[in-house]
């Protein structure tokens, strides 16, 4: 036996949803749905054991070597001096990754069972669930880029498979569709910037890439760009894979799909990808102040723009999409600006509380019996009190209120912004709009559907609170989305943050403040931030407040007096209707009138057929010289050797040629 | 070398005698005969897989080589050879081969002995093109197996099958009179028309081309072969052929006989004109990108199923040409692999395309609708190739695709770019076109009562679904017996740079029988017999 067998094994730990999915996918169709259940809960819950257990093992394995779990299981592709391996790792960022997608990932499949048990295609559903969970382990469990590439192509084909489960909607399969694609044009840029840093560094293993890359010197032009310009190809992935600008339009429509999955999808581990690629490769992107400052960049405006849009929509679903989009800003600006343990936080605590937003408001459709218009729900607090407050806990954990998780996690995001040199004041400010912005959104949520008087017909509506398979997850996530930052609660007591502590060893400690002063300047400062952070989560939760709880006939009145904004916004700023007239209309028409009918059909057939038409015609015409008349077969034969003589003898290059074959 | 007896002779002419035993049945029999053609096949593929013994993993150079003094005067012999390379395609071929005997189960009813006898002497010109080492011999071969695709074309096909059967026809011919004109031309300037010979010839010296020359005979066979590919623009008969063949046409076609052209380029083109095919390379691999780009964009507007399926090989198979012409042992390796995931791929789509014909009697995407709901297990196998065919890592599709973009990026980063284009291309034109065909409520009463896929389509698709998949994941097994062949074409092509860097200071270069042969071989009688000629040239100018 082996010192660490579940280590050594690491590869059952997604090989068994893979199991659950095949097995789901060959045989569910004929088994009624309890095997079906048993089989998806069962393969994911072993794998979360699994996992529980190979952290156990790693904690011990690197108190001994203080390395990082490594092993080669076999080569996957090779050619020339290229390997690409199914290897496997596992250090303290894979941890967090890895505990957080087999446990959320479990809780929202026995949710799942719940929610999807009247759906058809039960098995379908969870084969594809499995398939996800499957792909998305390979994705944190890899140990060089191509491998990782697996898993990010793979998580892309799930979400398009469960995007599109209710196929025979137009809009889901649109959906599904749009999203792969989307998807695709992020993943050009990964590929590329996968092919460059094997250009540079002649390997994609993790271990040895970095080992190289932290050589190499820290500024662009010491290394002639080459760093920042993979970094910035792998953040197109990013930005693609996290739904940031300017791919983030297929994340709104990938509501389409069943709650479950935007919970476990959209919100708390796929979409966070782009996120876990970044910091991966942070080492690559230390090396390049450029990609960090467009990530940083980037991250923040697509946190502010998505909040925006947040603001107007009515579709319960929807604005938590945008809401996601939001909050992946804030991982992205905590990367851009060093602060790699803090986006990684957030991370975490947002995978708590955003997939309890989703999952308590999938409760909320299920009582509704498949409404998802905040403008006809109303009330429901008092009837479905469980789905209530768990959906509440999370609010405040989004909203940023202490003590719940979300707190500590915006709050270490928007001290680092402020802290990072150049624009870090830009970058705090709009973080902390955003952090207006969306607590006022959520508690607009909040209120639109829970207190007031009820908008739909309650004898139409038979509200009712879910059954316990899907209560038990939400209840376990609201106190995830509470305790889930205590870890970093005792800095406020000059204590230490447990949770940075834990990926130092990943992202290397914090600068040493110069001395004791510095220190507890920074203390006061984070603490005054800390205060101005919740201050301004109290002033959305008041404005909310105000808008839609004291004077509810007021947000149509300022719709109505700001009525070009407030269209812009619903219309989520016409991006998709951009998008569609500028690239794929053209290239459409492109497609069919120039490429198609015109270069291939009229041009390069034209020209065949007209060869093939000229051809017949001068045969056609060259046929009467084959007259049978010999007298004019005596002038042709006169004629043809005038002309051979007079090239053989006027013609000198010619007649060499000529020569030269018959020899 | 001559060991292993005359497999390579057995593999060729086996289906031959196979096609003259099925011409000897009654004809009205359609069980026995479709049975006979089967047996054949499978036992032909069976044979085929001896070849695995045969070439060991990395040992470069031809292997199970065969010699027959043939004709004296020309002198053209009877020599046969196999390498990594072309041992795959080999195999390729003799796996497809059954597969479309299944596939034309029921599809074929009129003149059904006729349509088993011409696929199996197609085997019997394709596999005798992959393993010929003479070059009067692979032109024979390249024209044997025009005639029964043609006809398979002409006379199986659908409506405008004429047509589509003289296009085809007259685009090769056009192609290959060049080819032979530069045959001839290479045996006047060099008295043999042996392969190995001839790039012997050139490796030491003896035979010397003038650039201009060298570029005119380069374009001579690199003519026949992009026509084949069918390299943009000369892809034009592509798309009718393949609209109007047979199903098991199709499969032929886009799996084996379109990576005639690429393995042409590979065989001849480089090793025998490296300069030319130096010089050239820019602008091929600016037609291979087109071809890319603009297969996937024509691809994704085509209201014909079978066109769209018909295009997007025009595209896979820039990524093959550009593979080639980056001259990177990864592309090169790349390429190979894409030959034989695009074979796998595509072949498969025109199996399912097939199959819906036989059920409608029509490729018209607008035709068809939610499919899905009638053909659940028929919609899962085409989703499964579909991905296979865009790329999807841990198919096959991807390994080819990845390797020749990242081999290509090393030496020309600008054309990786612009061909990684396709794999955002790819993802539209596959999912677009399976959204109309499969998604949505099914679409009148014709779609709605359709059967699913029949035990023996679903032993087709299952087994080119496991082929997808191992190849996905297992890469290793062909890369790994490919790669001396690849690495020896590039050795060919970059004499160079291979000596400086292949061998480590202080080895000698192993082929002594390079030296001590060739002084006889300058013209005239082929001395020796072919164990002496199967060397590997190690860059000594």
């Amino acid at each position: 036996m082996p010192a660490h067998p579940m280590l050594e094994y690491l590869w059952i730990v997604p090989l068994l949803p893979l199991l659950g999915s095949a097995i789901n996918g060959l045989f569910g169709a004929n088994w009624p749905n309890k095997y079906v259940t048993a089989t998806a809960i069962s393969s994911t819950g072993l794998s979360f054991l699994s996992t529980l257990e190979a952290v156990r093992e790693f904690f011990d394995y690197f108190g001994q070597s203080h390395q990082p779990f490594r092993k080669e299981f076999f080569t996957w592709i090779t050619a020339g001096d290229f390997r690409a391996g199914f290897d496997l790792q596992m250090d303290q960022l894979t941890v967090v990754m890895v505990l957080v997608v087999t446990g959320v990932g479990w809780l929202i499949h026995i949710y799942a069972t719940g929610y999807m048990a009247h759906e058809g295609g039960y098995y379908r559903f969870f084969s594809y669930l499995n398939l996800f969970m499957f792909f998305m382990l390979i994705l944190v469990l890899a140990a060089n880029y191509a491998l990782l590439f697996v898993g990010w192509e793979g998580v892309g084909l799930s979400s398009y498979l469960l995007i599109g489960f209710y196929f025979l909607r137009e809009s889901a399969s649109d959906a599904g569709k749009k999203a792969f694609i989307v998807n695709r044009i992020g993943d050009f840029g990964f590929m590329l910037g996968m092919f460059l840093l094997f250009r540079a560094f002649g390997t994609l293993d993790f271990t040895q890439l970095f080992a190289k890359a932290d050589l190499w010197p820290k500024d662009a032009m010491g290394q002639f760009g080459t760093l920042t310009i993979a970094c910035l190809l792998l953040f197109m992935g990013a930005t693609g894979k996290s739904a940031q600008l300017p791919l983030y339009v297929w994340l709104p429509d990938a509501m389409e799909g069943p709650t479950p999955v935007s919970a476990l999808i959209h919100a708390a581990t796929m979409v966070t990808a782009g996120v876990y690629v970044v910091e991966r490769s942070h080492i690559l992107f230390t090396h390049s102040p450029t990609a960090m400052l467009v990530a940083a960049i980037v991250g923040c405006a697509t946190a502010f723009f998505a909040a925006t849009i947040g603001l107007v929509q009515t579709d319960i679903k929807k604005v938590l999409a945008y809401s996601t989009v939001s909050q992946l800003g804030y991982m992205f600006l905590a990367c851009g600006v060093g602060a790699f343990t803090a986006g990684m936080f957030h991370l975490m605590t947002h995978a708590f509380f955003k997939a309890l937003l989703f999952l308590a408001a999938g409760s909320v459709i299920h009582a509704m019996g498949g409404e998802q218009d905040m403008n006809k729900m109303g009330g429901l607090g008092k009837k479905i009190r469980s789905t209530y407050w768990t959906m509440l806990m999370a609010t405040l954990a989004i909203a940023g209120f202490p003590p719940f998780a979300g707190f500590f996690s915006k709050d270490a995001i928007l001290f680092s912004a402020l802290q990072s040199a150049g624009g870090g004041r830009i970058l705090y400010g709009l973080g902390l709009f955003t952090a207006l912005l969306t607590a006022f959104y959520m508690f607009r949520v909040i209120f639109l559907t829970f207190t007031g008087k009820p908008r739909y017909d309650e004898k139409k509506v038979h509200v009712h609170e879910s059954p316990w398979s899907m209560l038990g997850p939400l209840v376990v996530l609201a106190v995830l989305s509470l305790v889930g930052g205590w870890f970093a609660l005792p800095t406020f007591f000059h204590g230490p943050d447990y949770f940075a502590n834990f990926l130092t060893p990943v992202f290397g400690g914090a600068p040493e403040a110069a001395d004791a002063g510095a220190e507890a300047a920074a203390h006061a400062l984070e603490l005054i931030l800390a205060g101005v952070a919740f201050g301004t989560g109290l002033l959305g939760l008041a404005v909310a407040y105000w808008l839609y709880v004291s004077n509810p006939r007021k947000p149509d009145e300022l719709a109505k007096s700001m009525k070009p904004t407030y269209t812009m916004l619903l219309n989520k700023y016409y991006v998709d209707e951009l998008y569609t007239a500028a690239v794929v209309r053209p290239l459409l028409w492109l497609s069919t009138n120039v490429f198609w009918k015109g270069v291939d059909v009229t041009g390069i057939d034209g020209t065949v057929n007209g060869i093939a038409h000229g051809t017949t015609a001068i045969g056609d015409s060259v046929r009467h010289s084959q007259s049978g008349n010999t007298r004019s077969y005596a002038v042709w034969v006169v004629a043809g050797a005038i002309v051979v003589l007079a090239v053989i003898f006027f013609w000198s290059g010619a007649s060499k040629t000529v020569l030269g074959l018959v020899r | 070398m001559l060991s292993g007896g005359h497999l390579l002779s057995v593999l060729i002419f086996f289906p031959a005698v196979g096609a003259l035993a099925l011409l000897m049945l009654r004809g009205d029999d359609h069980k026995f005969i479709r049975s006979t053609a089967m047996l054949v096949a499978a036992a032909e593929f069976l044979f085929s897989l001896l070849l695995l013994r045969g070439s060991p993993v990395g040992s470069s150079g031809y292997h199970l080589e065969e010699f027959a003094k043939w004709i004296p005067a020309p002198p053209i012999h009877y020599h046969l050879g196999v390498d990594g390379i072309s041992m795959f395609l080999v195999l390729l071929t003799t796996f497809l081969t059954p597969i479309s005997v299944l596939a034309s189960w029921n599809s074929i009813q009129t003149r059904v002995k006729e349509f088993f006898v011409m696929l199996l002497l197609l085997e019997v010109g394709v596999v005798g093109v992959f393993f010929s080492l003479d070059l009067f011999l692979f032109f024979l071969f390249w024209e044997l197996m025009l005639i029964p695709m043609a006809l398979l074309i002409g006379i199986w096909g659908h409506e405008r099958r004429v047509y589509a059967a003289v296009k085809f026809v007259l685009y090769t011919m056009a192609g290959s009179i060049l080819m032979l004109v530069g045959i001839i031309w290479l045996y006047n300037a060099t008295g043999t028309f042996d392969l190995p010979t001839i790039q012997q010839a050139l490796a030491n010296g003896q035979l010397i081309l003038e650039p201009r020359t060298e570029m005119l005979l380069f374009l001579a066979f690199f003519f026949a072969f992009a026509i084949k590919v069918p390299l943009f623009p000369l892809h034009t008969w592509l798309p009718d052929a393949h609209v109007e063949a047979p199903t098991a046409g199709s499969v032929m076609l886009a799996g084996v006989l379109l990576k005639l052209g690429t393995y042409g380029m590979m065989r001849f083109c480089l090793p025998l004109f490296p300069d030319a095919a130096h010089r050239a390379a820019r602008w091929i691999a600016v037609l291979a990108i087109i071809g890319i780009i603009y297969g996937a964009l024509v691809s994704m507007v085509q209201p014909n199923l079978k066109k769209l399926v018909a295009y997007s090989s025009v595209s896979h198979l820039g990524f093959v040409v550009l593979g080639i012409f980056a001259f990177h042992n990864i592309s090169m390796q790349g390429a190979v692999y894409q030959m034989l995931a695009h074979g796998i791929s595509t072949g498969a789509l025109f199996l399912l395309v097939g199959m819906l014909h036989d059920r409608r009697h029509t490729f018209e995407i607008s035709e068809f609708g939610g499919l899905s709901t009638p053909m659940p297990k028929f919609a899962a196998f085409f989703l499964f190739v579909a991905l296979s065919s865009l790329g999807l890592p841990m198919l096959n599709g991807f390994v080819g695709e990845f390797l020749i973009l990242l081999g290509t990026y090393q030496r020309h980063w600008g054309w990786a770019a612009w061909a990684a284009l396709g794999v955002i291309l790819s993802a539209c034109y596959l999912l677009w076109s399976y959204q109309r065909v499969f998604f949505g409520e099914a679409t009148g009463e014709k779609n709605r009562t359709l059967p699913d896929a029949s035990v023996r389509e679903q032993w087709i698709l299952a087994t080119m679904a496991a082929v997808t998949l191992w190849m996905g994941i297992g890469s290793p097994f062909i890369t790994r017996r490919t790669a001396a062949a690849t690495q020896t074409v590039m050795d060919q092509i970059e004499p160079q740079r291979a000596y400086e860097t292949a061998l480590p200071a202080g080895v000698k270069p192993q082929g002594k029988n390079v030296s001590t042969n060739e002084t006889a071989q300058a013209k005239g009688d082929f001395p020796g017999g072919a164990a002496t000629i199967s060397i590997k040239r190690l860059g000594v100018r």
